[in-house]
């Protein structure tokens, strides 16, 4: 049971208020019709496997039922940062 | 799932009024409220069967006005039409401003629910249409949720048994409003009074989570009113 | 036979209380304040159970949560049966009904105890593993017979007659343990403001100190505990949990209590009170003062019922006034141990010796010892044991200063009690259950909590602190900190503890005492008594090559029991480093994970049981639903009308009416399910273009349209009909069980790619209640309930919407139509929901107006070939697999949802499974759903498999049966011939044909 802090709400709330949408920042490419299967492909069904850093989007759906990033650390579970959609802060180590 | 790092933002400012009504509008409430039913006033309470020692009355609050309320704050002439019209300020982050019967909930950063008295709410809602400006909705909800308040001594024993949000005094005063989970149903909580807790219930869920409360206030000595 | 070992005075029972139980069918009689397990030590009752594997007569080894043998039946009826409960952790209560867990059909005499005595040569470790899991197919037969003579305890057939419930709580400090360390600690956080809740598996606060002869401050502990327990209940910001086990603490600090509410009160709870609780709580910082299990020494026959923990014998003596044995032998490696000697002279019965494994101790306990002329054998070790059902003789001799080997002569003392102590294992498990790693540490001979990621601070004997004035100072130490940390304090004045020191001499490190003979050839020494794990066992599996100590656990199934190894993992370790050579450091241990004692299924499944199992929805409608006889079926949480029987009538008779109703005169449907979102902003249109597959930049104000939604791999996931408002406000249906996915979705959307889009999302699905009226009387029944719509059929035609008055009721009017039929949707606020359907069913009547529910439905709509997303769908279907790709505007500027994905190698390329409509050749077979097609009925097994049926009926309609399914490339195949292998061996034949089978031209809702 993960304690989040939902940017939105200003607050810490229970794991069971939210749900995880998968790995954060997959742009929609701007252009479907110009990528080629492969690039389709990726975009679609590509994601990481990551140890350690790992950014997230959530969506607090009990609560502000807003959108939101994170960085959690799939060892230790700790959540190192928690962002707004549209931004994306630098951290060490962090895969992109 | 996906995501563009740079948005393009929607502008804040208002938008010039078009001359066509560009939102339907109507008032869904009958002259003749006798046959009108809320989402508990048939459920089939079972009190306890002593009147004393009563921790936890419950108490719908039926057939209000519900309206959800969306807009972005950046307006500046949405949030000061919304206050001329409600007659309070729309409140911030899990905050409620009351005035009367009249109770604005934050809800989200762009959401807002209003609850009135029923008889008030299409003047309200037409109002506000009249008022607002720029990008913002508003949608009666009054046939899909109501209130119910939970008062008394135990009432915050309810809510422990049934969410997970931290109802402390230090955390939960007089006048926030969260949204949470609330047994496997969701739930708007606005704690209205040291020991009364207004909740804001689906419909479709009233059943269930009316059977849960008293299933939970037991022990407490549960009465309603 | 009375309470033999019951002393005259001393301990914490209530002697004015006595309370009568049951063991074994047999009463005795105990006091207030005894655990079941002092009670049935005072009454002389040695043997309370048999081992799991060796079937060995058992006696009570411990006073904690670690004993491994006294696990007990409970229960005084079938249906408060509890099985597997530690008799030491449970409070004595008159009326208590108990049996033996192990040892089928009677302790003192069984079955297995003839195997068992084969079975030492016969079940080695893997025994299980070896022999019985082959031949594979006969070890449903073994297991049985050695589940039912092993006895692992039994729930009850009935109904728990008790309520069990959840509490959630937040607090500044958890503090887990309220012994001295504990108690300091609650005691300092508390004092700061903080909140505090402090939490304690056993009946009363106190932990050691209820057992200790130590003052503190001057006073005998027990007055100190009483101080500071008042102190604390005074403070309304503190939670005080006795008879609560934290049972896991998992991450960012969240930990779970197991709360035994009324287990020490009788057989049920009292009415109006939970029996049991789960506490879940969230806290800022946690203290672990979980303090520490003593460890026991392992060495022959250490099984022997008399053969205890020496803590424990201490506990028996000073807390309950029981004295488990007349003689007492006391082995240890440590001077803590002589505590035991201390109390047990001091009742007047026999310390024949102290066997110390050391070569000389001068400890003040030592000498406390020797003053009292007790006789102390340093040098030396019992390595054997004398007696079957009860200790008769220790076999002690002198032991090398390494502990390896034993040296000099043999020396037997005559004795009916055993009390070993090995030292003290920390009570390390909360602290692994979120990935920690306990570290060895050679100075306390003991692992302690390696490092963690949790807001954790831990003191006292969990650190292998022993002493009481460290103790109360690091619990005090912790508890400011941690309040400091959560933002309390910091406190001006702190109190100071007063406690003599205890001079200890340094323990020495043993672990298994050897015997005169090797390991292999010893008499069995038990590491883990629960599941019979010998050392023997631990060098066999060691020598086949099992040398990570995670598989030693398993192969020997070391701590697999109830108990969990509490006792015997860490001696385990021991001998699997010493068997390999190396150092336990290097060994390593297993890892703990939650439950820290078993929990009751009541107390995991809470309140969330029976008719409050999960959420049921309803609809404003309900209450006609029941009393008109609705059957419902569950769609989602939503509870929908089934179908409405007449009475007398079969499910089928109930269709057929129902479906004909609709096509001969008008029905009506409970449509309330269906999700609804309004959608208001000037960009609501594109954002609807963007998410639907077909076009909506030209639907004008009062037209509705259907539409399909894909995910972005051009599958699709939902469909429904969206209607214009207003220029820039729209109404969107979705499916009844995708509402809430859809709007999660959509939002998903907006928020993340399309924030520019001035549009916003509100769900309106429990707003609105919705009937459908449908059948060629529709426009007749809604005239007659509405002045102010037109309903000329030019007027207000198929796909557009009017708002009006129906009923008396503000009501919007759909015509769209499921069904085929003219059908008008009514929508009202759901407050008037059940007067308007009561309205309808009035006026309905002279058109003999007929209810129908979900089934009924979905035949009309399969008759007329309309999908169901999500029983014709399955996620792996495009818009042209469905046959719809008239619903696919592939021409629109921006590239909608789907759009690339349908265009993939894969969507587009030939044979794909795709919708068509199938017909049985004989018209009265009903093809079972999930049948599969074969072209070839003849094929030998594996067929080739063509795709399977999704929906099928018996048309009334029709008079026949009709069928929808995937066939590959089954849009290019109509009037070829399909065969549905059925299990029975029988085949179904069927033609391919298209789905719409009833007024394929749509004439008859345009009418
Ligand atoms: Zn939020």
């Amino acid at each position: 049971m993960l304690h989040i802090f939902c940017p939105h709400c200003g607050e810490y709330r229970e794991e069971e208020e939210f749900r995880c949408k998968g790995q954060a920042h997959i742009a929609r490419p701007l252009d479907p019709e110009a990528c080629s299967d492969e690039e389709w492909g990726h975009f679609m069904f590509f994601r990481q496997n990551t140890r350690g850093q790992h950014r997230e989007l959530w969506v607090h759906s009990t609560g502000c039922r807003k959108h939101f990033n994170v960085i959690r650390n799939t060892v230790t579970y700790e959540i190192e940062k928690v962002y707004l959609v549209g931004t994306k802060p630098e951290t060490e180590g962090a895969a992109s | 799932m996906s995501e563009v790092l740079e948005p393009k933002k929607a502008s804040a400012a208002g938008t010039v009024a078009s001359a066509e009504p560009v939102y339907a509008l109507m008032d869904q409430r009958p002259a003749d409220m006798s046959n009108a039913e809320s989402p508990l006033s048939r459920f089939r309470w079972q009190v306890s069967s002593s009147g004393k020692n009563v921790g936890v009355v419950a108490r719908e609050l039926a057939l209000l006005g519900h309206f959800i309320l969306r807009g972005n704050v950046a307006n500046a002439d949405f949030v000061k039409g919304a206050a001329e019209v409600l007659g309070v300020e729309l409140p911030g982050t899990l905050k409620s401003n009351a005035k009367g019967n009249l109770v604005v909930r934050w809800l989200a950063p762009d959401e807002w629910l209003i609850t009135v008295p029923g008889e008030q709410a299409f003047a309200i809602e037409s109002n506000l249409r009249k008022r607002l400006t720029g990008h913002y909705s508003l949608v009666n909800v009054s046939g899909g949720q109501t209130l119910l308040v939970l008062s008394g001594a135990d009432a915050v024993n309810v809510l422990r048994k049934s969410c997970h949000y931290d109802v402390h005094d230090r955390n939960f005063p007089v006048g926030k409003v969260v949204g949470t989970t609330f047994a496997k149903a969701q739930c708007v909580i606005r704690r209205a009074g040291q020991q009364e807790w207004e909740l804001v219930i689906r419909r479709s869920f009233a059943d269930y989570l009316a059977a849960w409360i008293q299933d939970a206030a037991q022990e407490y000595g549960f009465a309603v009113k | 036979m009375s309470q033999t070992n019951r002393l005259s005075s001393g301990g914490l029972i209530d002697r004015r209380k006595p309370l009568s139980f049951q063991y074994n069918g047999k009463q005795y009689q105990g006091y207030e304040g005894d655990t079941l397990a002092s009670a049935l030590l005072a009454n002389g009752v040695d043997i309370i159970g048999r081992s799991f594997k060796y079937s060995r007569p058992r006696g009570i080894v411990a006073a904690g949560a670690e004993e491994p043998n006294a696990v007990m039946q409970i229960g005084a009826s079938e249906a408060t049966q509890i099985p597997n409960v530690r008799a030491t952790q449970q409070a004595l209560y008159e009326g208590l009904v108990s049996s033996a867990t192990n040892g089928w059909p009677n302790v003192d005499f069984d079955v297995m105890s003839y195997v068992g005595k084969i079975g030492g040569k016969m079940m080695p470790p893997g025994f299980y593993y070896k022999t019985f899991m082959w031949p594979q197919t006969m070890w449903p037969t073994y297991e049985k017979y050695i589940r039912k003579a092993a006895g692992l305890g039994r729930s009850s057939t009935m109904k728990d007659p008790d309520q069990y419930d959840t509490l959630n709580h937040h607090c500044d400090v958890m503090i887990v343990g309220a012994g001295p360390t504990g108690l300091a600690a609650a005691r300092a956080a508390a004092a700061t403001g903080a909140r505090v809740i402090i939490a304690d598996e056993q009946e009363m606060f106190g932990g050691s100190l209820l057992s200790s002869r130590e003052l503190i401050n001057g006073k005998p502990a027990i007055d100190w505990v009483r101080t500071v327990v008042d102190e604390l209940s005074a403070n309304p910001d503190v939670v005080m949990l006795p008879r609560s086990t934290v049972n896991g603490y998992h991450d960012h600090n969240f930990v779970t209590i197991h709360e035994r509410r009324a287990d020490h009160i009788g057989d049920r709870a009292p009415v109006g009170m939970t029996r049991q609780r789960m506490h879940r709580v969230r806290a800022h910082w946690v203290v672990l003062a979980t303090g520490a299990q003593e460890r026991p020494l392992v060495f022959a026959h250490n099984d022997v019922p008399g053969v205890m923990l020496a803590s424990a014998v201490t506990t028996y003596i000073e807390r309950f006034g029981v004295v488990p044995g007349n003689e007492l032998v006391l082995m240890t490696s440590n001077d803590d141990a002589y505590l035991t000697a201390l109390s047990w002279a001091s009742t007047g019965r026999k310390v024949v010796a102290v066997v110390d494994s050391r070569a000389k101790a001068d400890g003040d306990l030592v000498k406390q010892v020797i003053d009292k002329g007790i006789r102390v054998i340093f040098g030396s070790a019992v390595y054997d044991v004398d007696g079957g059902t009860r200790v008769k003789a220790a076999r002690i001799s002198g032991l090398t200063a390494d502990g390896k080997k034993l040296t000099g002569k043999s020396e037997t003392l005559s004795c009916d009690t055993i009390a070993s102590s090995g030292g003290w294992s920390p009570v390390v498990h909360l602290s692994c259950h979120t990935g920690s790693r306990p570290v060895w540490d050679d100075n306390i001979i003991g692992f302690v909590p390696g490092e963690t990621q949790q807001k954790q601070l831990i003191a006292g004997g969990i650190r292998g602190h022993y002493d009481l004035l460290d103790c109360l100072t690091e619990g005090m130490n912790c508890g400011y900190v941690a309040a400091e940390r959560s933002g309390y304090g910091p406190v001006g004045k702190r109190p100071e503890y007063k406690v003599a020191r205890i001079r200890r001499s340094p323990a020495m490190p043993l672990f298994l005492v050897p015997h005169l003979k090797p390991i292999s050839q010893a008499p069995k020494q038990f590491v883990d008594l629960q599941n019979d794990v010998t050392s023997a066992g631990i060098e066999l599996a060691t020598r086949e090559g099992f040398e990570s100590i995670e598989h030693v656990k398993r192969y020997t199934a070391m701590g697999f029991g109830t108990d969990q190894g509490k006792l015997g993992n860490i001696n385990g370790m021991a001998i699997t480093a010493q068997v390999l050579g190396k150092s336990i450091a290097e060994t390593g241990t297993t890892v703990f994970r939650p439950n820290y004692t078993p929990i009751t299924f009541g107390a995991i499944a809470g309140r969330n049981c029976g008719e409050l199992f999960d959420a049921k929805r309803y609809s404003a409608m309900q209450p006609w639903h029941e009393e008109n006889g609705a059957l419902f079926e569950d769609v989602g949480q939503w509870k929908r009308p089934w179908y409405f029987p007449k009475s007398g009538e079969t499910m089928q008779q109930s269709l057929n009416r129902e479906v004909l109703a609709v096509r001969n005169s008008v029905g009506i449907l409970d449509a309330s399910t269906l999700g609804k979102i309004d959608i208001q902003g000037k960009d609501a249109r594109e954002f609807l273009a963007r998410v639907y597959t077909n076009a909506w930049a030209k639907l004008g104000v009062g037209k509705c349209r259907y539409g399909l939604m894909c995910k972005e791999d051009g599958m699709v996931f939902d469909d429904g009909v969206t209607s214009c408002l207003a220029e820039n406000h729209f109404l969107m249906t979705t499916t009844t069980g995708g509402a809430a996915r859809v709007l999660e979705w959509l939002e998903l959307y907006h928020q993340t790619e399309w924030p520019e889009l001035e549009v916003y999302m509100t769900s309106v699905t429990d707003h609105w209640a919705t009937m459908t009226i449908s059948g060629p009387n529709s426009r007749k029944l809604l005239a007659q309930l509405t002045d102010d719509i037109d309903l000329d059929k030019d007027t207000f035609k198929f796909m557009d919407w009017r708002p009006g008055t129906v009923a008396g009721v503000p009501a919007r009017v759909f015509r769209i139509s499921f069904t085929g039929e003219l059908s008008y949707e009514i929508n009202v606020s759901a407050n008037h929901g059940l007067q308007v359907w009561k309205k309808l069913m009035e006026v309905g009547k002279q058109y003999d107006i007929t209810p129908y529910g979900t089934e009924t439905m979905h035949v009309l709509r399969a008759e007329k070939g309309f999908i169901i997303v999500g029983q014709d769908t399955d996620s792996t279907l495009t818009p042209y697999d469905l046959g719809m790709g008239w619903a696919v505007a592939p021409t629109k500027p921006f590239s909608f949802i789907g759009k690339r994905g349908m265009a993939r190698e894969d969507a587009v390329k030939p044979n794909r499974k795709q919708l068509v409509g199938l017909m049985a050749k004989k018209p009265d077979v009903v093809i079972p759903e999930g049948s599969q097609a074969v072209a070839n009925p003849n094929q030998p097994i594996p067929m080739t498999m063509l795709g399977h049926i999704t929906s099928s009926y018996y048309s009334a309609t029709l008079g026949r049966s009709i069928a929808m399914g995937l066939i590959r490339g089954g849009l290019d195949r109509m009037g070829e011939t399909v065969y549905y292998p059925q299990a029975d061996g029988s085949v179904i034949e069927a033609e391919i044909c298209s789905p719409v089978f009833y007024d394929p031209k749509g004439d008859r809702q345009n009418v």
